[in-house]
């Protein structure tokens, strides 16, 4: 096991290059650069601030400084829109709230997600698999970029309990509209999972032969069906809890939290290279922890799964 | 002889009135909370005054620094650190006299020093600004050759003579430079501050300004809160405080804020104004803004559409246009049809009135057609055009609209093409397009700000029209006592030639609470500073 995870984070270093390389050149392959404005800047102005950037270089000349920044004073470079900042206060100011925010999202959406998918199962075709099963589909066709306003009506504007908007530096009543919004359909998405891994479960030999032995019908969900038909869940939840906890440009756009979710997309569109490429690294390095994770936990949930 | 200003005695009579805040008119009752909450689309790049290049940023900046001018509501020049200036008899040398009470936040003086220093670093390549080319426009001595890396920073026609007169030496006379001083990126920077902090100083905790406030927080992406400063010398009369700018990507969820009560200003969303106005008639209003929104044609040789080089096409598209349904039908904001370049609203500007601005729509359609088919083009030779636009509702429901008036009027085939921003601007830059959607908005207020974009040598003409009377009209009036009949003479001649389809002037909607006072009126760039807003009781 121990030599398994050595050898993965191994195998990260060269992945995260690829990544690296390929997003540096696809970036710079964008048409625009981060200068080009309707108000075009005068050649002597533009080529100022290509010299103060390094954008004058020869493009693998930049691709090498940038890593070599990287790795000798972890410098990220800095922001060529928000000039006052760099990379790492961007990220460092825009990621612990979406971090915040998408955390609390993750338990949400998990802890209803897999109550919800468990009960249906264990009563299907009941009223309660009914009633979860339209909750589910109803929130994963509900995209959050109707969620956010319908929430914002409802809450802020009808019974006035919750703020609009706004971060406040994570304050609890400032939390809970974009955690509902990012943990909806995410928490659709586990219950579906969960409901069919848990039907298939249910009709297997250990379950039959738990029930055999007369085990009480609770103690059979919970301790012999529930933890196998985690694994399908578990192999989402990876990815998905990357992806929350980088956050989500509607809901960062939406109630204005400041998150990196909506840096990420402003960077791109605003060719804010060194913004794009340190949060394109940091999702990556964010996907293959948690995807090692996973691994991990398969081998714990499932004695079968031998590394 | 030396003309002066008479600026500083006209104000101080103005100002004689006796005022508790702001410019409150006597026995106004004012409100008991004064914290004003305003909308911002954008994250603030930068609040440093050489570096700023958005409107977010220097709408806050305009309230931390204070540059030589001030503007009031409607757009005329109050003395900001300046008191008054003298011209030279030669109409090159600008004499600044600087209020001798002036502080930054940290209790140093204001000196001319600082403004030195200020424009040198503009002006400098080492600096980077965006706006570097500004010191040129101004035509400031060595401005362009320092920018150029052809001189040193030092050599700016720049001088401080003592702490509280500054000089300025300019190539030519401008009788619109001290317009120009409102401008952010020629406010002072206080010296010691940013060479202690480097790019720091713009941080809370670092921040010295000069202005009427000081930088309370700022997260980015998320809000400004400014707090009113007591060093600054007319602080008796700040009254709103603290002032808050928000961030809100999403101009509908800003609407809601707004409604939810966390907003005093916010813009109105494209075409819900009409509605806004009969719900909220005290609340929705709608002001001139200096921008205009047109469609140019491609007329560099040997790129774009060869047919759009006759002008008997671009004169039928744009009399085909039907532009009151655009404003009317599509915007329905205030803003007003176009068939001139220049906004109508700019100070000291009077609107040519262009020849097919007087028909009625039915006679331009009946123009277009006749001059299509002169063109040689018909039902069994349509003309075949396409039309860029970057993304947005907006844009989109324009084009569209266009597009159909185009086909039922003159069976003209225009086909839409919808681009990011920024690969739009690209194509616009080399000229890889037919037509396409462009807006300007003023640097400053005067005419020439609009009307210099379509000069040959200008560097944002991407339509690459050209016409020599044109240019030398231009020319001729930077330096007239009167230019307005050289810029009447230069729209006549862009109408004649049709060389872009002027489409609209915008206005600006805005949802305002209607306690707040003090937003400028008849300011048609719309430049606000938060010292002079209040509130009342009611």
């Amino acid at each position: 096991m121990f030599s398994y995870i050595i050898k993965r984070l191994v195998v990260a270093i060269p992945t995260l290059l690829v990544l690296m390389v390929l997003s540096f050149l696809l970036m710079h392959a964008a048409p625009g650069g981060p200068f080009t404005y309707e108000k075009k800047l005068p050649p002597e102005v533009l080529a100022n601030l290509n010299a103060k950037y390094g954008l004058d270089q020869p493009l693998w000349r930049q691709m090498v400084s940038y890593v070599w920044g990287i790795i000798a004073h972890f410098d990220f470079g800095p922001s060529f829109v928000y000039k006052d900042r760099d990379v790492n206060e961007i990220i460092a100011q825009g990621f612990p709230v979406t971090l915040y925010y998408g955390s609390i999202a993750f338990v949400v959406a998990v802890v209803t997600g897999v109550t919800l998918g468990v009960v249906a199962a264990v009563r299907q075709n009941s009223l309660i698999d009914y009633f979860a099963v339209g909750l589910s589909i109803g929130a994963q066709v509900l995209p959050n970029f109707v969620m956010a306003p319908v929430l914002v009506l409802v809450f802020a504007l009808w019974l006035g309990w919750l703020p609009a908007g706004g971060w406040e530096g994570g304050e609890i009543s400032h939390v809970i509209l974009p955690v509902i919004a990012l943990a909806t359909s995410y928490m659709a998405s586990i219950a579906r999972i969960t409901r069919s891994s848990m039907l298939e479960v249910l009709t297997s030999n250990h379950v039959r032969t738990a029930r055999a032995k007369g085990l009480p019908e609770h103690k059979v969900i919970l301790r012999h069906a529930l933890k196998p038909s985690l694994i399908p869940v578990i192999s989402y939840l990876g990815p998905a809890f990357v992806a929350m906890i980088t956050g989500s440009v509607v809901v960062d756009s939406f109630f204005s939290t400041g998150g990196i979710g909506k840096a990420f997309v402003d960077s791109a569109l605003n060719r804010d290279y060194a913004v794009m490429m340190g949060i394109t690294l940091l999702v990556g390095v964010l996907t293959i922890i948690f995807n090692l994770l996973v691994d991990i936990l398969y081998a714990w949930i499932d004695p079968k799964i031998r590394y | 002889m030396k003309q002066r200003l008479l600026l500083s005695t006209i104000l101080s009579a103005t100002l004689a009135i006796p005022a508790v805040a702001a410019n409150v008119p006597e026995g106004t009752a004012l409100a008991e909370n004064q914290a004003y909450n305003y909308w911002m689309l954008d994250a603030i790049k930068s609040l440093d005054p050489q570096i700023v290049s958005s409107v977010e940023d220097s709408d806050a900046v305009r309230s931390l620094m204070e540059g030589l001018y001030n503007e009031d509501g409607d757009g005329n020049l109050v003395p900001g650190v300046a008191l008054s200036h003298d011209l030279s008899e030669d109409k090159t040398t600008y004499t600044f006299h600087l209020r001798p009470e002036a502080k930054w936040s940290n209790g140093d003086p204001v000196t001319a020093g600082d403004f030195v220093y200020a424009w040198r670093r503009l002006a400098d390549p080492a600096t980077a600004s965006e706006y570097a080319w500004y010191m040129e426009l101004m035509q400031v001595v060595n401005g362009a050759e320092i920018t150029a890396g052809e001189k040193k920073p030092e050599e700016l026609g720049v001088t401080a003579i003592d702490d509280h007169t500054l000089e300025v030496k300019i190539l030519a006379p401008l009788p619109y430079f001290p317009k120009m001083l409102t401008h952010t990126s020629v406010f002072p920077v206080n010296q010691k501050v940013v060479e202690q902090f480097g790019a720091d100083w713009t941080k809370p905790g670092n921040y010295v300004g000069n202005g009427a406030y000081t930088l309370k927080d700022h997260i980015v992406g998320e809000k400004i809160v400014m707090e009113k400063s007591d060093s600054y010398w007319d602080a008796a009369k700040t009254v709103m405080s603290p002032v808050t700018g928000l961030t809100i990507n999403d101009e509908n969820a800003a609407l809601t804020r707004y409604e939810a009560g966390e907003l005093d200003r916010t813009i109105v969303p494209a075409g819900q104004y009409p509605r806004l106005k009969e719900e909220f008639p005290d609340e929705a209003t709608s002001t001139p803004y200096s921008c205009s929104y047109t469609y140019i044609f491609n007329l560099a040789e040997g790129k774009g559409n060869e047919a759009l080089k006759d002008v008997r096409v671009r004169e039928a598209l744009s009399y085909a246009l039907d532009r009151d349904i655009v404003v009317n039908n599509i915007l329905q904001g205030g803003q007003k049809s176009a068939y001139s370049w220049t906004h109508w609203a700019m100070n000291g500007f009077t609107m040519p009135e262009i020849d097919y601005s007087k028909w009625t729509q039915a006679e331009r359609d009946e123009k277009a057609k006749a001059l299509l088919a002169e063109a040689g083009f018909g039902p069994e030779n349509p003309l075949k055009i396409t039309l860029n636009y970057n993304t947005s509702e907006a844009h989109q429901k324009i084009a569209v609209a266009v597009q159909q008036m185009w086909k039922q009027k003159l069976g003209v085939e225009m086909t839409p093409q919808n681009f990011e921003w920024k690969v739009h601007t690209d194509k616009m830059n080399a000229g890889d397009f037919e037509m396409a959607r462009y807006a300007w908005c003023a640097d400053y207020n005067e005419a020439s700000t609009f009307l210099d974009l379509w000069a040959s040598y200008s560097g944002n003409n991407d339509a690459k029209y050209a016409n020599a009377e044109y240019d030398a009209l231009l020319k001729n009036a930077k330096t007239a006592a009167d230019p307005g009949p050289d810029y009447t003479k230069a729209e006549e001649i862009l109408a004649k030639d049709m060389a872009i389809i002027p489409i609209y002037h915008y206005a600006k909607v805005d949802m305002i609470k209607s306690d707040l006072k003090g937003l400028p009126q008849n300011n048609v760039q719309q430049t606000w500073y938060a010292k002079d807003l209040y509130r009342v009781a009611q």
